[in-house]
């Protein structure tokens, strides 16, 4: 048996922890403290379940893949649609828990750093709701290819802060976000979107996405009358990995296939796959596999994928890996578009490109799989992604496309 | 006893009593070759001791001058193995104390073990790692303790009073105190957190305490001076860096700094 905790310091083995400059290390024991009250409050509770099921839409459906299925010819392939909540991704439950936890620690001000924006966006929706201030920082490269979320964001009242510093992306959202929460620090709440960073953000984000592996359990085991064979979740930060494995971490038989970007090959600075180039290093307050160079420093990373575009990995991840209790995979950008193009066409559901390369995982693994069971977790819906559909697809853009298929599948 | 060179500074200081003068320099900033002559101009203009910054991808703790300064030293090509032939050349004219001054994965990566017994080698006294919390430090600076090595901590105004026992605990040579919440950077003024954190650490510690963050005018430094054990100035050096200063306007920055301190010794050693 596989128990996945950290120990009381933040520790999942030999990762995790806290790694910040002192300034901030007082305000996360305090947050540490507030989120166990919190945690142990049926209220506060009581008034997340109510916020997920009336107001983000929870539980969200375990869809059967039919189609898909049939037309890859082993597997049975269920999809858990997180694509299906309020503002378009699995990024909700968390930024409702943490929002309510903000409001009874008294904070006013929140920030948070995105990547494709769908945490931005979770976030400017949250502290909509609450009546919250809220500054979220945002790579300047990821403002340009996610602009529909940049704007969004600004439509809920939310202050988008434009980072123009290193690779302009995710990890630089982050720099910049612990910058303003060190300077901010008594007034402001850190709404951090990932499984990742000082403890108890990697237990805390892990918890209020629990909830998916939880239904997904509960609910195969209502249909199919058994457990999944292999579960699948891309892995940025890998909140929605994390919150999709959790509730099967003791069920041993159950595979569980994280999938990182492989982006555009294996060298250094053109993907975001840790555990294929990566060791363990210290980045944003965290332990946890790390790309990066020779000498210490952070390796650029490249992924068609914002979300999934960074250098660092949720340090609960690090501990499954090396347990061997999880495994990790890549997909590349490619492989994601195609995935992508493949389930829009076979059951009309456009994946964000994120969750795209878990599909493609699942492309790889059904076909010799027969009489086994999948789950794969499509943490996002694609609509935020279509600038970049329409730049890898230019022929769908000609007048006289081809409505029906003239793109195999 | 005085075990090493930063601890014989603190010593030579007690009386009369001056407040060290420590000066924060990204090394390799412009270029690894500059360095050496920059740590030498301050050395003149009365600089007593020198943290020596190791630049890193991810600075989460500093402002946008020495993060400006981390990029033209990693542009510069600097890595941590160049730091210590810096550090060795420094040595080679110099006893001033230096203080490594870094994030944990630059070291991390390196290995402690390795650290400790290259940065001795090479003449460095001591390092502070920005990111790394008292809680997870013990097994990282154990090595660096046992080559007789000081091992600095940062205190903030946030820290409770649990938290300075233990960043008191864990330092030696001094404990650095965090002026004000907020990243590295020049301030028109000094934030009025610094007095009661110095009252509040010297509760735990007879450790020397130099304060640091946002000092950068003669003026702050004199005021910082009367209260603390030592003034730390980086910002204000490293723009001046940036500005492409000579050796003779770095060293002139540092001795009106360097007066401006000692006159506020003075004054206030007549007043008592």
């Amino acid at each position: 048996m596989i128990i996945s905790q950290p120990d009381s310091t933040g520790h999942f083995g030999p990762y995790g922890g806290r790694f910040v400059p002192e300034a901030l290390m007082a305000p996360l024991e305090e947050l540490e403290h507030a989120y166990r009250q919190a945690s142990a409050d049926p209220e506060f509770q009581a008034e997340l379940a109510d916020l997920l099921a009336n107001y983000a839409g929870r539980p969200t459906p375990l869809y059967f893949a039919k189609r898909l299925s049939e037309a890859l010819g082993g597997a049975r392939i269920y999809l858990k649609r997180e694509d299906l909540l309020h503002t378009g991704a699995h990024k909700i439950n968390n930024c409702l828990g943490q929002a309510l936890l903000a409001r009874r620690m008294g904070k006013k001000r929140i920030i948070a750093e995105t990547g494709a924006g769908q945490h931005g966006v979770a976030t400017a929706t949250v502290c909509a709701l609450f009546g919250l201030e809220c500054i979220v920082y945002m790579g300047e490269e990821d403002m340009r290819r996610q602009r529909l979320n940049v704007f969004r964001m600004r439509l809920l009242g939310t202050k988008v802060v434009g980072v123009a510093t290193g690779s302009r992306t995710l990890k630089d959202a982050i720099s910049e976000a612990m910058r303003d929460w060190v300077t901010n620090v008594h007034s402001t709440y850190y709404l951090l979107g990932s499984a990742l960073g000082a403890h108890p953000y990697p237990t805390m984000v892990r918890d209020f996405h629990r909830c998916i592996g939880v239904e997904a359990r509960a609910e195969i085991l209502k249909r199919e009358g058994r457990l999944p064979d292999q579960l699948f979740a891309c892995v940025g930060g890998g909140s929605n990995a994390i919150g999709m494995f959790h509730a099967f971490i003791g069920d041993e038989h159950v595979k569980l296939i994280g999938v990182e970007a492989g982006g555009r090959s294996g060298a250094l600075g053109e993907h975001a796959a840790r555990f294929a180039g990566g060791s363990p290093g210290v980045l944003h307050g965290t332990h946890s596999y790390l790309l990066q160079d020779d000498d210490g420093q952070v390796a650029a990373t490249h992924s068609v994928s914002a979300g999934l575009d960074y250098p660092s990995v949720g340090p609960e991840h690090s501990w499954l890996h090396d347990r061997n209790r999880a495994e990790y995979t890549k997909a590349s950008d490619p492989e994601a578009l195609t995935a992508a193009l493949r389930l829009a066409r076979t059951e009309g559901i456009i994946p964000a490109l994120e969750s795209a390369h878990a599909v493609a995982e699942v492309l790889k693994r059904a076909p010799s799989a027969k009489g086994q069971l999948f789950i794969v977790n499509i943490s996002g819906r694609g609509d935020k992604d279509t600038d970049i559909y329409r730049e890898h697809l230019p022929e769908l853009d000609q007048p006289d496309a081809n409505q029906s298929n003239s793109i195999p599948v | 006893m005085p075990t090493n060179r930063i601890q014989s500074l603190f010593e030579s200081l007690r009386s009369p009593r001056r407040a060290a003068f420590i000066a924060y320099v990204t090394a390799g900033d412009p270029s690894p070759e500059r360095t050496p002559a920059i740590v030498a101009a301050l050395e003149r203009g009365g600089v007593d001791l020198i943290e020596l910054g190791v630049p890193f991808s991810d600075p989460v703790a500093d402002g946008p001058v020495i993060q400006a300064g981390s990029d033209r030293a990693l542009k510069a090509g600097t890595t941590l193995v160049k730091v210590l032939d810096i550090a060795r050349k420094i040595r080679e004219t110099s006893q001033i104390p230096l203080l490594l001054f870094t994030y944990m994965n630059p070291a991390l990566h390196y290995g402690f073990e390795k650290l400790a017994s290259d940065m001795k080698s090479a003449g460095i006294d001591g390092v502070l790692l920005t990111d790394l919390s008292v809680e997870e430090a013990a097994p990282y600076m154990k090595p660096i303790r046992e080559a007789g090595l000081d091992t600095v901590f940062l205190a903030a105004p946030t820290s409770t009073p649990r938290r300075l026992k233990l960043v008191a605990q864990y330092s030696s040579g001094f404990v650095y105190l965090v002026s004000r919440t907020g990243v590295t950077g020049e301030r028109a003024a000094l934030a009025d957190t610094l007095a009661p954190l110095v009252e509040s650490t010297r509760k735990f510690t007879n450790l020397p305490l130099a304060a640091g963050f946002g000092i950068s005018t003669p003026e702050q430094a004199a005021t910082v001076a009367m209260m603390a054990d030592g003034v730390v100035v980086g910002s204000a050096i490293v723009r001046l860096i940036s500005e492409n200063a000579d050796d003779s306007r770095i060293e002139a920055f540092a001795r009106e700094l360097r007066q401006a301190m000692d006159g506020a010794a003075a004054a206030r050693s007549a007043s008592l």
